[in-house]
């Protein structure tokens, strides 16, 4: 409905002719990123769904409880969550201009991210040695997809995090690098989120 | 063409409204309460604390989407004003669509499954129902 | 040794790749490479790659990339209705002893490839390409959300395209239908490169569909004109919210799928298989969740379309404009609910399908309200017959049907006679041609004005309109009487004599329909031959109601001097009742993105890379994906991604056009 009591006094305004609002390139910037996360946490959800239906699929092979050792696992998780903590730190640091602060936490963040991964792989090297390879059963294949792609999407976290150093060493505090460390804590967040369901349905349901 | 500074300061508070509020604080709590929330899952499988498999998984369940929520609120300042409210619609929009192709799934596939030929290994007494 | 090294560097790629024994592949290949040198050679002599390279290329302009959005969907519309008259010709043709002129080797990939083609090489990019032109303008915005994305969305589509049509050269392409079933997809049934031609074009190609409907729905919420609430927006921008939601939730259970079949085929996983514990049904199960509301992301910005060319011709605010935004919202939810109809006879039982086969029903209702909508917004109104509202009688007419055919199959019991019969390729073509593809042809010809200048010429615009119609109910009805007596899909030879001249019929329909092709590729050349004679001067050749209506044809690169206050929906119409002016003068310098050759590189790369991973070429496709992080990375480092338009240009541009 238009506002036609007002018109009665003033002939409305139908052109913009003062300074331009922030409705341009650039304003949307968070917003499709965090709509790009829903996203991928819908691609998780199609692994999430498959692991489900194949988690009984041993084929004869090696179950969880041929494999999973929880004390790894918990120190990975571990290891993550502190890292969503200093990433939260590095945030707060860029929000109060702190340069030499933020970067620190970030290469903390990396580091951590980094172990992860490596923890994560000396895992997945141990069990492709016992023979519980992603080609025995459908169990597994679920297993190191769901689980990999979780890793992968840690590793170029990780990435990210190293680009964005050295675009702050350049730019220093550039509008454009704010922004993007905004998005960057977005997914590094998000990747945590993943884990808890990872480590919930896949390793403890797993073993129960 | 430099983008300037001045317009940027602008830019700096139109986007980053939302994230101006973050505290120290809050990160330690979130952290907190993640922490207790991992704990727990855990210490439930390693020690068999809890005898019944069945409730001991819907109890882990239940403390994940606690945890996924402790996230949400504390480390991803997820709101009803954060980006006029959208960044919650879209939020709660995922879960939804998360729950019914989980959900949706596993219930399709359970009843195909029941209906193949046995033998397959895709009976429920293979799923150790 | 020499063969180790060959088969190092060239992979599975070998002289047998290049299908010389095949005549008709022969003679396509050949004519294509006189064409493809003819193009080259007349842009080389006019030394137009400059500007083709500055001006299109690189461009991050959403008309010109909704452009080039249309001309890839129209070229593929080609190539796949090429595939449609070789299979009418081979089903009229191959009963009893004959067994007409294509084996199922060569049948198999072409239905495959047609159904492939037209779903994701035509009706995609028309649609994507529509809303890219008229969105931004109706909702009073000068760009997308993400321009860059914009542009690799547009060539990551293109380099998919490539892949599929490059498959008719060099290697085969799938023979598992468009949707790449499992098992028959599987690496023991397929060892071939069909499948991961199918795999790798289309991954490729979603990824650019995903990011395309991200921008999207960010333009949407975020940037448009003050005083523009979301139930005042255009129903166009509405439907075209709603369409590209539900692409966004659903793209990444289809990327998830063949990200799994991929695996399957090159690491021996076994998510698919039928031993070592996989599971095929699961493939089915996700692809669907991806189909069905796939065919939900196509209608519903043709739905828009429809509305606002009712609206216009018809010189009548749409009625029930809320009721309109509330279905479609209900459409997009519901479609989210019944992907089971798909495969009742999988067998989940009778629980399951009758919940989705309910759902399935009551998914017609808001289709329904919507046709009422339309119809007493005709009514009582001032109806004028342009071309556009032709279209709009037609899908009216023709859609109809095919929804209920959809009501019928929904049914489980019904479905378990007629499940992949002809009588379901009936009724989604049905659907698809008298829905979807009437509708973007009444879109094209009501922005073809805007976007270029001149109109399209309506005397070759009704022949075209006509062979399509008729040539759809010709090609078509038959193909629900054979369906109805029990005739499967995809089968090329058919024993009972008594069907064949159901075929002969369709196959005169798929000829009529051909004649409706021609003629609108004739209205194209036409029209730009009389284009002095057709020309649009004032802006708003068909006395619109909506923004895009209010700038010059076509509208300067910046879309809009002075960005709209919006008070009322139909905004346009709602300025020029209350006598709205532009202001003269008082420019301001415009704020604007700078090109940029990222996207057609990125492409460009990820095509490589898909080449070499269907032909086992390690090496290069290691490369094309350390050249992929290498430029993707680098493009980061570019700071310098917009630049302002000086309010003296503004001017100088806002003088020389022409206003309503």
């Amino acid at each position: 409905m238009s506002d036609r009591t007002l018109e009665a006094e003033e002939q409305p305004v139908f052109y913009q002719t003062g300074e331009e609002g922030p409705a341009h390139a650039g304003g949307g910037t968070l917003l499709g990123f965090w709509i790009y996360l829903m996203s991928d946490a819908l691609i998780f959800a199609s692994l999430f769904a498959t692991f489900g239906v194949l988690s009984s699929s041993f084929a004869g092979g090696p179950t969880p409880r041929d494999f999973v050792d929880l004390n790894l696992v918990a120190l990975n998780t571990a290891i993550l969550l502190v890292s969503a903590l200093t990433c939260g730190l590095a945030m707060i640091a860029m929000h109060q201009g702190r340069l030499a602060a933020l970067r620190s936490w970030l290469i903390v963040t990396a580091l951590l991210g980094a172990a992860f991964v490596a923890i994560e792989m000396h895992e997945f090297g141990n069990m492709i040695a016992e023979g519980a390879t992603p080609q025995r059963s459908g169990y597994l294949s679920a297993f190191f997809t769901l689980v990999g792609t979780h890793g992968l999407h840690v590793t170029l976290g990780v990435v990210w995090i190293a680009v964005m150093l050295v675009q702050l060493g350049q730019r220093g505090l550039h509008h454009d690098n704010r922004r993007r460390l905004l998005c960057l804590s977005m997914f590094w967040h998000f990747l945590d989120v993943i884990w808890i369901g990872v480590f919930t349905f896949v390793y403890l349901l797993g073993v129960l | 063409m430099k983008p300037d500074n001045g317009g940027a300061a602008d830019h700096a508070h139109d986007d980053f409204l939302d994230a101006g509020h973050f505290t120290v604080g809050g990160y330690l709590a979130g952290f907190a309460g993640a922490a207790v929330l991992t704990a727990i899952p855990f210490w439930i499988v390693m020690t068999g604390a809890i005898a019944n498999a069945t409730v001991a998984s819907v109890v882990v369940a239940v403390l994940a989407v606690a945890q996924i929520l402790v996230h949400t609120f504390a480390f991803l300042h997820v709101n009803a004003r954060a980006q006029g409210g959208w960044t919650l619609v879209a939020y709660v929009f995922t879960a939804v669509l998360l729950a019914i192709t989980i959900g949706g799934s596993l219930w399709i596939m359970y009843h195909l499954n029941l209906n193949m030929m046995p033998g397959m290994g895709l009976e429920p007494a293979d799923y150790g129902m | 040794m020499t063969e180790s090294i060959t088969k190092a560097i060239f992979g599975r790629l070998s002289w047998e790749s290049f299908p010389v024994h095949e005549p008709i592949l022969l003679w396509t290949f050949i004519v294509v490479l006189l064409l493809g040198a003819g193009i080259v050679g007349a842009v080389s002599y006019f030394r137009l790659w400059g500007w083709l390279w500055r001006e299109w290329l690189t461009s991050v302009d959403h008309k010109k990339i909704g452009i080039m959005y249309m001309i890839l969907g129209i070229v593929m519309l080609l190539r796949g209705f090429a595939d449609a008259l070789m299979m009418r010709l081979q089903q009229a043709m191959a009963f009893g002893a004959s067994e007409g002129y294509l084996n199922a080797h060569h049948y198999d990939q072409i239905f495959t490839a047609h159904g492939t083609i037209m779903i994701f090489f035509v009706a995609i990019p028309l649609i994507v390409g529509i809303v890219n032109y008229v969105m931004p303008l109706q909702i009073g915005a000068r760009d997308v959300a993400f321009p860059f994305l914009n542009s690799l969305s547009l060539w990551l589509t293109v380099a998919g395209a490539l892949l599929v049509m490059i498959s008719l050269f060099v290697g085969e392409f799938s023979r598992a239908g468009w949707l790449n079933y499992v098992p028959v997809a599987n690496l023991a049934n397929s060892p071939d490169t069909g499948p991961d031609y199918y795999l790798w074009a289309l991954q490729i190609a979603g990824i650019g569909t995903t990011l395309s409907a991200i921008n999207m729905v960010t333009t949407i919420l975020k940037m448009r004109a003050p005083g523009m609430t979301l139930m005042k927006m255009p129903i166009f921008t509405w439907t075209a919210l709603c369409s590209n939601v539900l692409a966004i939730a659903i793209f990444p259970a289809l990327t998830g799928a063949f990200a799994m079949l991929m695996l399957d085929r090159y690491v021996g996983t076994n998510f698919f298989t039928n031993d070592f514990g996989g599971n095929p049904m699961m493939y089915w199960n996700l692809v669907w969740l991806w189909g069905h509301p796939e065919v939900y992301v196509l209608i519903l910005p043709v739905f828009g379309i429809y509305s606002e060319v009712t609206s216009t011709f018809c010189g009548k605010r749409l009625f029930g404009y809320s009721s309109m935004v509330y279905a479609s919202v209900v459409i997009t939810i519901l479609s989210y609910l019944v992907w089971l109809h798909h495969f009742f006879t999988m067998g989940a039982g009778a629980s399951v399908n009758s919940f989705f086969g309910i759902a399935t029903m009551v998914i017609s209702i808001p289709t329904g309200a919507k046709i009422f909508n339309w119809l007493f917004t005709m009514y009582r109104g001032q109806i004028r017959y342009e071309l556009p509202m032709m279209w709009v009688v037609a899908f009216m007419l023709t859609f109809v049907v095919g929804g209920m055919t959809g009501v019928l199959l929904a049914v489980p019991p019904a479905d378990f006679v007629l499940h992949n019969s002809l009588f379901l390729v009936a009724h989604f073509h049905n659907v698809i041609i008298g829905g979807v593809v009437f509708g973007l042809f009444a879109g094209m010809y009501y922005w073809f004005p805007k976007a270029f200048g001149f109109r399209l010429d309506p005397f070759w615009g009704k022949i075209s309109f006509w062979g399509w119609v008729a040539g759809y109910w010709v090609a078509w009805t038959p193909i629900y009487i054979v369906g109805l007596m029990g005739t499967t899909r995809r089968v090329r030879q058919f024993d009972d004599p008594s069907l064949q001249i159901w075929f002969i019929i369709a196959g005169i329909g798929a000829l009529i329909i051909l004649v409706g092709i021609l003629a609108f590729v004739i209205q194209i050349a036409v029209s730009i031959k009389n284009r002095k004679q057709l020309r649009d001067t004032t802006g708003d050749p068909w006395d619109g109601r909506t923004l895009e209506w209010s700038t010059p044809s076509p509208p300067p690169f910046y879309n809009f001097a002075f960005t709209p206050v919006v008070h009322d929906q139909d905004a346009w119409y709602d300025m020029k009742q209350r006598g709205a002016r532009q202001p003269e003068g008082g420019y301001r310098p415009i704020h604007m993105p700078r090109n940029t050759g990222a996207g057609i590189i990125l492409s460009g790369l990820a095509f490589i890379l898909g080449f070499a991973m269907i032909w086992y070429m390690w090496w290069l496709a290691a490369a094309a994906a350390i050249a992929i992080f290498a430029v993707a990375i680098g493009h980061t480092f570019n700071y310098n991604r917009d630049y302002f338009v000086p309010s003296e240009e503004v001017a100088r541009i806002e003088a020389a056009a022409a206003r309503p």
